[in-house]
């Protein structure tokens, strides 16, 4: 999933201060399940610009919604009815529903209330790491299901620098070293004889070395 | 400010501190009248959303008591409510608020005399850091206009 994490609070009433009537807009997807952008955050960010308004005995007018995704112009579209009655739009979805907002709503000043941060997996409760950068031509394949382009600090392709030690990244003792990951995967595959293929330079090109990337399936546009 | 009586929620599990909120009653142990009592199934019912919609509605300080730790009735809800209270605290912190008004609190059913004592020591606390800060903000409303 795309993660997310709330902005900080003085940020996000920066933003807010000159207007009075908020449409705050959450999503169901990716930031309601890692807990940064869903309905029940949406209301605590809602109370959390009550309470701070009602100390300065100002009243703020906020229209909590929740659309199932943010990131499609069909859901987007259900805001069509409140966008008008709204100052501002506080967004706390990924970038991706932020500027759906603001490409559909020419008019509207949009605000993003999360920082949009990785796309990750959920390692226990409360717990995502990155997994995943979208470099386009996955690896997975050759690299036993461990991603040395997201999990290794360099993106090395062919084995670990001179930084790993005791099976750790030079960077913290928290991160573990990809490559020592993938080799002992591949022991316990019974498959260690991959690791002596060469992978050739790759080509960042998909990863978004070619500029904005786009998907177009033909059988599917209209 | 002298007559300053706060209003307290205190969300009370009721397997434990809502007993011995009755067990103070039982054996005439008086606690103030200020704070005002909340029955939960367990602490763990309480949601960050809760606390933070009673200090919207005027609430000076919210406390949630729950099982001693370790002891709750559904194994993990008071550990859960300990860390919805100090998100809440953080909220307020970012507001710049005093975090101290909202606390978590552990006891037993049969701690009759601690329920009163802590209800004596929070309601002390939040007379001390005075009224709930959105009251002021009417106050300064009033004196403008």
């Amino acid at each position: 999933m795309i993660t997310a994490e709330q902005k900080p609070m003085q940020e996000i009433i920066q933003y807010l201060a000159p207007y009075s009537k908020i449409l705050l807009v959450g999503c169901n997807e990716c930031v309601t399940v890692c807990a940064a952008g869903g309905r029940k955050e949406v209301g605590l960010l809602a109370s959390a610009l009550h309470l701070n308004s009602l100390k300065q005995g100002k009243t703020i007018d906020i229209k909590e919604i929740t659309l199932e995704r943010q990131c499609d112009p069909e859901y987007v579209e259900e805001l069509t009815s409140y966008i008008d009655a709204a100052d501002a739009v506080l967004s706390m979805s990924c970038g991706c529903g932020v500027q759906t907002i603001a490409t559909r709503f020419k008019q509207a000043h949009v605000y993003p209330a999360v920082n949009t941060k990785f796309m990750g997996a959920s390692l226990s409760q409360g717990v995502w790491a990155e997994r995943c950068q979208g470099c386009g031509d996955c690896m997975l394949g050759i690299t036993a299901g461990i991603c040395p382009v997201s999990r290794c600090s360099k993106s090395l392709l062919n084995g670990p620098c001179g930084g790993t030690s005791n099976g750790q990244c030079e960077i913290g003792p928290e991160t573990d070293c990809a490559w020592r990951l993938i080799w002992e995967r591949l022991k316990e595959l019974g498959i260690e004889g991959r690791y002596e293929a060469l992978v050739d330079a790759k080509d960042w090109r998909p990863a978004g070395g070619a500029g904005p990337r786009k998907i177009i399936r033909e059988d599917l546009a209209l | 400010m002298e007559n300053y009586e706060p209003e307290i929620v205190a969300f009370c599990c009721h397997y434990c501190a809502y007993t011995a909120a009755d067990m103070a009653g039982s054996k005439r142990i008086s606690y103030p009248a200020n704070v005002k009592i909340i029955r939960v199934p367990c602490t763990g019912k309480v949601d960050a959303i809760h606390i933070m919609k009673a200090l919207e509605k005027g609430a000076d300080g919210v406390y949630v008591a729950g099982c001693l730790e370790g002891d709750c009735h559904f194994k993990t809800g008071n550990a859960r409510a300990r860390l919805r209270v100090a998100r809440v605290q953080k909220i307020l912190e970012d507001l710049g608020w005093e975090k101290e008004r909202v606390a978590m609190i552990n006891m037993s059913a049969g701690m009759g005399e601690r329920f009163a004592k802590t209800a004596f020591e929070f309601t002390e606390k939040i007379k001390s850091l005075g009224p709930n800060p959105i009251s002021q903000g009417k106050i300064e409303v009033q004196a403008v206009s």
